[in-house]
């Protein structure tokens, strides 16, 4: 035990010593996750949150656009401009001033009306209740108006199709209103009842999102939920390069080679270095979780919802910790140079986030990366987070992601001790 | 205290032996002086007999243990002070020599007494909490004999300890070596400062391509050779040819 902590401590008075290191373990994870809660913040809100610039213009003048606009201003999804040209808004959106422009043709409310009067007296007429229908031309019936978009190329498929659903489901609540309002007119003979168009829909969506507890209901995954853990992993597991990069400059100074002349063994020298590097990945952590609790919601990021589960994130943050390690020591053993250990390590720490889905949320992958996904053990420490923070899963919930995160702990180092002893053999 | 029978070192991918059918008897507490150009394999034999490399083949004993019996036991009879400084550069010498030491196997308390002790012989004391990479090169030689001393081994490897020092830290290492010996420390010490080597060692051996070309006491193989001094001695057995490898 005295070999262990004397090797520990002589770690910690390394990175004590190291203000770089220091800095690139402490520093660039806060830096990182503000930065990445602040550019997908957005992305994270559902397209109702957003406020995206639009313009309309509004060639018909009549209902159908006052109601359409009245629906969209409603939503609070946009910030509407107005213009009176179609020319001129096509322009602005090819600049990239506005994401969309709207453009309802002339005579639309018109026409529709018409339509939908035809439709309900040939409907009628069919019942014997109306008299005729030879009032609507057959060329009139079948001709359709069209309702412009201009999108900015910059536009996403996934936000022109949520406008193009938001504007159809508007168009399609007035036509409906029009025919249900042309069916009374009729069958009032020219009067409209007192019962007005019923605007509440008779289906309506309740949304549950289901966790292992009945609180689950309120922990949603946003940007702070997400990237606090995600950013919070990536940091842990970047911690393979100071460490590999440790091992190396002690095989380059002499001193790892005066160490093994020494009774002491490769298991008690790694030990050392897990003590040490355990413990920044908890204060790694620590201080994440304050800066997604304490500085998000000063800067406008939703507050990391943390929910009284500090311990189980604690313990999920220390089995990712020694799954990093455990790479760190490995690499460290099997690399020469720190040429070697500092690019491998970091480009393979960037592949295994982007594997694991801090980046890009896992379920939107192709299936071939979801799959290739549940290789990298940051996808297995993400998923336990989510199952802390989202789901409010307990220990039970948790054991098979940190069941594979303490396997690759031991796998890793037992290899970087047997390739040792292999290549150190007397 | 040291026996080594036929004892070779290839190293991996290499088509030639580093160390070849080596086979040497250092008696207790005699300073063992292994000579040798560069490249002849000093190095290479004494990380052999410190277990920091396995031999290709043959065997030997330090203190009466063979590192197939227990590489541990070896350690513990055998100190190590290597060519290079071997200290970390952003510790101080006293906290280089508490992890050193620790690692060796000496207690909290026995190890501050003796870092302070020997320290001070070797005109460290001022500098304990310095940091090494503050040293000059002299400094760094005496800490680096520190660090292989303070668990008083029975064995001391010492691979060219005054290389690159001035006169005065030479001085110093020189007279801690000898003070080592008097104590009961067996020294096997690689130089190219043959008259050094003379003075010193009370048995050297010459070492050339691997392979050992005499062995014995100094007096003796220049008495034999019916040459002068040891350089003599050096230059008559190993040739003038340079040596150089890449």
């Amino acid at each position: 035990m005295h070999k262990l902590w004397a090797a520990a401590r002589k770690e910690a008075q390394l990175l004590r010593r190291d203000l770089g290191g220091l800095a690139i373990l402490f520093v660039m994870p806060i830096v990182l996750v503000v930065t990445i809660t602040l550019i997908q913040d957005s992305s994270f809100k559902s397209i109702s949150q957003l406020e995206i610039p639009i313009l309309w213009v509004d060639l018909d003048q009549g209902p159908i656009a006052a109601q359409v606009l009245t629906g969209l201003k409603a939503s609070e999804a946009f910030v509407i401009s107005e213009d009176s040209n179609e020319d001129i808004a096509a322009q602005l959106v090819r600049q990239g001033d506005y994401k969309l422009a709207l453009v309802i043709p002339e005579g639309l409310s018109e026409e529709l009306k018409e339509k939908v009067t035809g439709k309900v007296d040939a409907t009628l007429a069919t019942f014997g209740i109306a008299e005729t229908v030879d009032s609507i031309p057959e060329s009139e019936a079948t001709s359709t108006q069209e309702i412009k978009l201009y999108f900015d190329p910059v536009t996403q498929q996934t936000f022109k199709n949520s406008v193009k659903n938001g504007i159809d489901k508007l168009i399609a609540q007035v036509e409906s209103e029009m025919i249900y309002q042309a069916f009374e007119t009729a069958l009032n003979e020219g009067e409209t009842s007192s019962t007005s168009f019923a605007e509440e829909p008779f289906i309506a969506y309740k949304e549950i999102t289901m966790g292992h507890s009945e609180a689950s209901d309120d922990h949603t995954l946003n940007s702070a939920q997400h990237n606090v853990p995600a950013w919070a992993l990536f940091a842990i597991f970047f911690i393979i390069v100071p460490l590999s990069v440790n091992m190396v400059k002690e095989k380059g100074q002499g001193t790892f080679a005066r160490l093994q002349a020494a009774p002491v063994s490769y298991l008690t020298l790694l030990g050392g270095k897990t003590i040490v590097y355990i413990s920044v990945c908890l204060l790694q952590f620590l201080l994440m979780l304050l800066i997604g609790r304490f500085l998000f919601p000063v800067i406008g990021l939703p507050q990391l919802d943390i929910a009284n589960r500090w311990f189980l994130l604690f313990f999920v943050a220390l089995c990712a910790g020694f799954a990093a390690i455990g790479l760190g020591l490995l690499l460290g053993t099997l690399a020469n140079t720190q040429e070697q250990a500092a690019p491998f390590g970091a480009t393979f720490v960037v592949i295994l986030a982007a594997l694991g889905g801090v980046w890009v949320p896992v379920f939107v992958m192709p299936p071939f990366m979801q799959a290739l996904s549940k290789l990298s053990p940051m996808n297995w420490g993400l998923n336990a987070f989510y199952e802390v923070f989202l789901r409010q899963g307990a220990w039970q919930q948790l054991l098979p992601d940190i069941g594979l995160l303490l396997g690759f702990f031991i796998i890793t180092t037992g290899i970087a001790v047997v390739y040792h002893r292999k290549q150190h053999r007397i | 205290m040291i026996r080594i029978d036929g004892l070779s070192k290839r190293y991996a991918g290499a088509d030639y032996f580093s160390v070849k059918e080596v086979s040497l008897h250092v008696k207790p507490q005699e300073i063992f002086g292994l000579l040798g150009p560069n490249g002849a394999g000093k190095t290479t034999l004494i990380s052999v007999l410190c277990t920091q490399l396995a031999p290709t083949s043959g065997s030997f004993q330090i203190a009466g243990v063979s590192p197939e019996t227990s590489t541990r036991l070896v350690q513990q009879q055998l100190g190590m002070v290597p060519q290079e400084y071997s200290l970390y550069p952003s510790l101080t010498a006293w906290e280089n020599l508490m992890f050193f030491g620790s690692m060796n196997g000496v207690g909290k308390r026995l190890l501050k007494n003796r870092i302070e002790e020997e320290l001070d012989s070797l005109g460290l004391a001022t500098f304990a909490h310095k940091r090494i990479q503050t040293f000059s090169g002299g400094m760094k030689r005496r800490v680096n004999l520190i660090a292989g001393i303070l668990h008083k081994p029975k064995v001391l490897f010492l691979d060219e300890p005054t290389v690159g020092v001035d006169v005065q830290s030479k001085q110093v290492i020189l007279k801690k070596i000898e003070a080592l010996n008097k104590a009961g420390t067996t020294l096997v010490y690689t130089s190219h400062h043959l008259n050094e080597a003379e003075d010193l060692c009370s048995s050297i051996a010459i070492m050339d391509q691997g392979s050992i070309l005499c062995q014995g006491a100094p007096k003796d193989l220049i008495r034999e050779a019916g040459v002068t001094n040891l350089e003599a001695l050096f230059l008559l057995k190993t040739g003038k040819a340079l040596r150089d490898y890449a």
